[in-house]
């Protein structure tokens, strides 16, 4: 399901955009990292062009600092491209309350002024809390706020699923 | 690995894990500052005082930069300008910062345990920035960060530590982060200047410059603190240069990538030639930059483990 969703959604990226010209991946940490390195393979077999991957890390930026029991690690922010006047895809595995997107939005306006930023997630799960929606999602699945949804991807967990799990 | 401490008082009461957890979040923020926009909100609405009872250019500014760039309000308290003059003790000067409602206080004392006992007197965090000869932690932090990101590890390497050791808490904090990171330190000084039973901390002593060069994967050179003379045991200048000054030559016979790292700020021809501070070797400046990265992440961490503190008592 994983491979089948990210070519469609390679396949939305580059009919919208027109094609490859000024498109660039950002991909949120952790798992959004390794979705927009796939998301590049699978444009780089249709298009046969490279895209640029950037990763972000949007510890600073959330609005929950004081409030997370775990705290956070913080991880590197690579974007060594320039993103002014580039359309940037923003990808991310789960869209929940939005407050993620919210944050990475901040950090990437930091490093410049994008000519758009557009939104992939593998995973819609509803329950927003700020105006947030996906240009581009892999699957809209209807849960409950006691359950979590989590991506594992084979890079960093050994297998392709997506779960469900009853928080206890 | 989770930071749990409201302050960071030194090294030696730290974990390896915890050092390595500083470096670890150092390395991410390094990056902030090659942006072009060079702040993130971190601590945004957070008040970070630096008090300062001695004279320091270089660690506060660094603490001030490392502070903005993490978008905290940061205000500057020299005690030649404050009513430390008046005679105001120094937890006196802490509780009314506290009172104040500041989050982080940045303490220079020229006593030994002061930031500790301010650390014991006030809920807010506190950072030591040197207190006396003592430590000074974010030194050695940015002196580690600098070790590993040029040479890739810690653990195993020789590291030479010359100069004016008795004196010195950039020599304790470093000996205590390198000997619990895994490294070799060895100290190299004129008798005088090795202070009594420094071995117990773990290191190699020797008096013969060349000796603590030939194995060295680093050395870290010390200022000659000239004005904390009080005219009796330091050796004279020149005569420390000719027996104790790094020059070309003596690099020579080193290893061909020995790292040449130093403090600041510099007596160019006491402790080295300028050929050397400006060389190929040095990493004096590359240190500077480094410094910034670990303060943001010790600024970053101590507000974290301040906040649980006070999500516990709720």
């Amino acid at each position: 399901m994983i491979s089948r969703a990210l070519m469609r959604i390679a396949h939305e990226i580059l009919e919208k955009n027109k094609g490859t010209e000024g498109l660039c991946l950002v991909g949120i940490r952790n798992r959004g990292v390794y979705l927009a390195h796939r998301l590049a393979n699978c444009i780089k077999k249709i298009e046969d062009k490279d895209v640029p991957v950037g990763s972000l890390d949007i510890t600073l930026y959330r609005d929950d600092l004081t409030l997370i029991a775990a705290q956070p690690v913080v991880r590197k922010t690579e974007i060594d491209f320039d993103i002014n006047d580039k359309n940037v895809v923003l990808v991310d595995d789960v869209l929940y309350t939005g407050r993620t997107v919210r944050a990475a939005l901040d950090a990437l306006v930091d490093f410049g002024r994008p000519k758009s930023i557009q939104l992939a997630v593998l995973v819609d799960r509803g329950h927003r809390e700020l105006p947030v929606r996906a240009d581009y999602a892999g699957k809209n699945i209807p849960t409950s706020k006691k359950e979590t949804v989590e991506v594992r991807l084979t890079e960093v967990d050994n297998i392709d699923e997506v779960v469900i799990v009853e928080k206890d | 690995m989770v930071w749990t401490r409201k302050d960071l008082l030194g090294l030696e009461g730290l974990s390896k894990e915890e050092i390595e957890l500083i470096l670890n979040t150092a390395d991410s923020f390094k990056e902030v500052s090659t942006r072009e926009i060079k702040k993130v909100p971190a601590l945004r609405g957070k008040t970070v005082v630096n008090l300062f009872f001695e004279p320091s250019t270089r660690t506060r500014v660094s603490f001030e930069v490392a502070a903005k760039r993490l978008s905290a309000d940061v205000i500057n308290i020299a005690s030649e300008t404050s009513s430390v003059r008046k005679g105001e003790t120094l937890i006196d000067t802490g509780k009314n910062i506290e009172a104040l409602k500041a989050d982080i206080i940045v303490v220079r004392h020229n006593a030994s345990g002061a930031a500790a006992m301010l650390a014991r007197q006030v809920n807010i965090s506190v950072v030591n920035a040197g207190d006396g000869w003592h430590e000074h932690p974010t030194q050695a932090l940015l002196d580690l960060f600098t070790l590993k990101e040029k040479l890739g590890r810690i653990e195993g390497l020789n590291v030479g530590i010359v100069g004016d050791i008795a004196h010195s808490r950039v020599a304790r904090s470093n000996i205590w982060g390198l000997t619990k990171l895994g490294a070799k330190v060895t100290v190299c000084a004129p008798q005088v200047l090795i202070p009594p039973a420094i071995e117990q901390m773990g290191v190699h002593i020797t008096y013969n410059i060349d000796e603590a060069l030939r194995q060295a994967d680093a050395i870290n050179v010390l200022r000659m603190q000239f004005e904390r003379d009080e005219g009796t045991a330091f050796p004279e200048q020149l005569e420390y240069f000719k027996n104790f000054g790094i020059t070309e030559e003596r690099l020579a016979k080193a290893k061909r990538n020995i790292l040449v790292m130093h403090p600041g700020p510099i007596n160019r021809g006491i402790e080295m030639s300028s050929e050397v501070a400006d060389g190929s070797n040095s990493v004096i400046l590359e240190q500077v930059t480094n410094g910034i990265a670990v303060r943001m992440a010790v600024l970053f961490l101590v507000s974290q483990g301040h906040d649980k503190k006070y999500e516990n008592t709720n």
